[in-house]
């Protein structure tokens, strides 16, 4: 966007890591000046995850909270894809099913968790019923929005060769919504992802929001916090990214021509 | 205005038709008594200028559109919906972006059983030169390949008829130029009855046996012109200049820039 | 006759404001009500046949809101959220705005900066309590640095996605009209983004409410989501925990809405070429 000249091809690599060394380097030093006994130095954090990689714990929380995840997204999805298509294929429907949606949509779903713990008990149903909640509404309110930005002219080619409703939904509006939908499905992951933390720091015993969160309780290891925390961003992206690749399948691709 | 009586078997007959839009208690009215008969395997053109009522028109012959008054047939029944035996053609944007160049062919052919399929969709990638883009989708077409599917998928199910709304609308001119030419030559094949809807008079006098010239909003078809040269036209000869300037004199359109 | 054609003539007519046009549209909101009471109803239902005694109905439910209101606790939990929430979304605001239109303009911060971004953005807020606890100890402080968090990241990437789609066009005309880089910046960039940062600042107004109940549950005590979590721990009070629910909802509704038609003043629907 600036006059500035095109950057090089090696400068995609160096900047970032310049960018992170510089933080790195910013977060060390002011340790050491701070000369602070709690808050953990860069070099304390990695040999935090090499103590928890050696404990065993790190792969089985990942793998619980991965599993929490799971559960929670696909529940979400296999109800809220039928959900959000009917909505959208039936506007009148959505005009009133919607309002009930947009007053339970900011009800944050830690304000579930006592209903949930009334309804679930304390276990492992819990987060994921958390984690259900929080991935649903991106859901169907993607595929309502997909299904009604299907351009008219591809419903009327579709009845032009002779479909019928359910022909139409099949064959035309869901491929058209499909990009969008897939958006959505991204959003929710990434929602879920982070619901998957506050849910793992309440009613549960393993996984990495409980990792946060037990490390500090149980003996102001901030080292751990913070390995937790990174462990917690570095997967939230893989997953975000490893989505993201579904958007390169060709009968999606020409939906994502605008991003770059 | 009645059309003149034609020879041939009449395809379509459109009588008394009248379309009025209602929107939050306004009505517009966009049709205003219409009156053609189209004989079958003719080529017919409408034009007029953008916006006036001639895709309206269009809508109601292909059956997406229910007129306030009058009523079309074809072959003597009643419009009453879409039908797979006229099928439009819009302006390349009526593809399905999430299919080939032969799923889109092979899309409304889902009743034939497969042999049959697939023999028809190889004749149509051919007979519209899109030979060796099977696999390709339509995002990596250029515009006019686009416009070829498009006509490609409607001829696949071999309808009586096409309708045609401005379909070289988004192309370049000279692209333009090519595709009249492709048309002419498919349609001399396929022999179906093809309405032809475009603003471009020239195009109109290049393609058309007779063109219908409507007026504007509320329109109703003020004239048809018969066009009898044969083809290949001269874009340059008398005939074609006067029957042209007719028409822009119907429009109330001067000769000269 | 020939007939001259006017083809301005054929514009679409514009939406008449009419007395049967705002009939119709109040006629509208009558099928959402009565299906948001139908729910009511088969609520109330299920809970009174059910067998859990704990969980309320929508009576019992507002039992409780009548109760806050008694307690004058309804408005002083309102405000206190409401403060909080305002604190962490209007720093994050002034913030990330300025810095992501820098980074979105400049491709090599871009390139520096977007990586880590992309690693701060998937850990939850929540994560951060430790450090927040840490670092501003137990209290509001913390709690408006949870949404202040929450908020931050979300709009950075909105400014520096917004900077990235103004067609290159636009920049172009400036330049050639002579404008120096700051008048690019001031009389096309900001003019350009404004419709998706409103966009923006608006869904992340409804991330920093969702996360504010979270925030809350860090020994304030004050506040809805203070609310939720003390009526539970301190007596089972599930017809609070409800109440406090559906005020929740109702007010991140309130502001979703507010938030909509400040995008829908006409100075900046530029944005959308179709009525």
């Amino acid at each position: 966007m600036s006059a500035l000249a095109q950057p090089r091809k090696w400068e995609q690599v160096f900047w970032p890591l310049l960018a992170a060394a510089l933080l790195l380097l910013l977060w060390n030093y002011s340790v050491v000046w701070t000369k602070t006994k709690v808050f953990p130095s860069p070099l304390a954090v990695e040999r935090g995850i090499a103590e928890l990689l050696g404990k065993g714990l790190m792969w089985a929380y990942i793998g619980d909270s991965l599993r929490r995840v799971a559960l929670g997204f696909c529940a979400a999805a296999i109800l809220g894809i039928p959900l959000g298509l009917t909505l959208g294929w039936y506007p009148r429907v959505n005009q009133v099913v919607n309002p009930v949606l947009q007053i339970l949509r900011p009800i944050s779903p830690i304000a579930w968790i006592p209903v949930a713990i009334l309804m679930f008990g304390v276990g492992e149903l819990t987060p994921v019923f958390l984690i259900f909640l929080a991935a649903l509404f991106p859901i169907v309110l993607s595929c309502v929005s997909g299904v009604s930005n299907v351009p008219a002219i591809y419903r009327r080619a579709g009845r032009n060769f002779g479909l019928t409703a359910p022909g139409l939904l099949a064959r035309v509006v869901f491929p058209a919504a499909l990009p969008q939908i897939l958006v959505g499905l991204r959003i929710a992951l990434g929602i879920a992802w982070l619901v998957m933390v506050a849910a793992e720091m309440i009613a549960v015993d393993s996984g990495l929001g409980y990792l946060v969160i037990d490390a500090r309780n149980s003996g102001k290891r901030y080292d751990l916090v913070v390995a937790a925390m990174l462990t917690i961003g570095l997967i939230g992206l893989a997953l975000d990214l490893g989505f993201r690749r579904l958007r390169d399948i060709r009968s999606v691709r020409w939906g994502f021509r605008d991003e770059s | 205005m009645l059309a003149e009586a034609v020879t041939l078997e009449t395809k379509l007959s459109a009588r008394n038709v009248h379309m009025t839009f209602t929107r939050d208690g306004k009505s517009t009215p966009v049709l205003n008594d219409v009156n053609v008969d189209v004989a079958k395997g003719e080529f017919l053109c409408i034009v007029g200028p953008s916006g006036c009522g001639k895709s309206t028109l269009l809508s109601a012959i292909g059956g997406f559109l229910a007129p306030t008054g009058g009523e079309v047939r074809i072959d003597g029944e009643t419009v009453r919906g879409p039908d797979p035996r006229r099928i439009f053609v819009f302006q390349e944007r009526g593809l399905f972006p999430w299919l080939t160049v032969e799923g889109n062919i092979e899309f409304g052919l889902f009743k034939l059983p497969k042999a049959e399929r697939l023999s028809r969709i190889a004749h149509y990638i051919k007979m519209v030169g899109l030979a060796g883009f099977e696999k390709a989708y339509p995002a990596e077409l250029s515009g006019g390949m686009k416009q070829r599917l498009e006509v490609a998928r409607a001829l696949a199910v071999k309808p009586d008829m096409l309708l045609l709304d401005e379909p070289f609308g988004a192309l370049d001119s000279i692209t333009r130029l090519i595709m009249r030419g492709e048309l002419l030559r498919i349609w001399r094949e396929e022999r179906n009855t093809v309405i032809f809807v475009t603003h471009d008079i020239d195009e109109a006098v290049q393609l058309a046996d007779r063109v219908a010239v409507m007026s504007g909003r509320p329109a109703n078809i003020q004239k048809i012109v018969k066009i009898d040269i044969a083809h290949p036209r001269d874009i340059s000869s008398p005939r074609y200049l006067e029957l042209r300037n007719g028409i822009l004199e119907q429009l109330g359109l001067a000769h000269q820039i | 006759m020939s007939h001259v054609v006017d083809s301005y003539y054929c514009r679409e007519l514009p939406r008449s404001d009419n007395l049967t046009f705002m009939l119709y549209r109040l006629g509208g909101w009558v099928r959402p009500i009565a299906f948001i009471a139908f729910l009511l109803v088969a609520w109330q239902f299920a809970v009174s046949r059910g067998s859990t005694r704990l969980l309320p109905g929508p009576l019992e439910t507002l039992g409780g809101i009548a109760d806050l209101v008694r307690h004058g606790l309804l408005l002083k939990y309102i405000t206190a959220s409401l403060f909080r929430v305002t604190w962490g979304f209007v720093l994050a605001a002034v913030l990330a705005i300025p810095l992501g239109l820098f980074i979105g303009w400049h491709r090599r911060a871009e390139m520096a900066f977007n990586p880590l971004i992309q690693i701060f953005r998937p850990i939850s807020p929540l994560a951060w309590i430790p450090i927040a606890i840490l670092w501003f100890g137990v209290g509001d402080l913390s709690s408006v640095f949870l949404i202040f968090l929450s908020c931050f990241f979300p709009l950075l990437l909105t400014a520096i996605n917004a900077v990235q789609r103004i067609p290159s066009v636009y920049v172009n005309a400036g330049r050639n009209f002579g404008l120096s880089e700051a008048g690019v910046v001031w009389r096309v960039l900001y003019p350009a983004v404004l419709p998706q940062l409103i966009t923006g600042l608006r869904i992340t107004l409804g991330v920093a409410w969702i996360v504010v109940v979270a925030a809350e549950m860090i020994a304030v005590n004050s506040g809805l989501g203070f609310l939720i979590v003390d009526a539970r721990n301190a007596g089972n009070r599930y017809d609070l925990v409800v109440a406090g629910m559906a005020i929740i909802g109702m007010i991140g509704l309130l502001l979703d809405n507010g938030m909509r038609s400040l995008e829908q003043s006409k100075s900046l629907r530029w944005d959308y070429s179709e009525e």
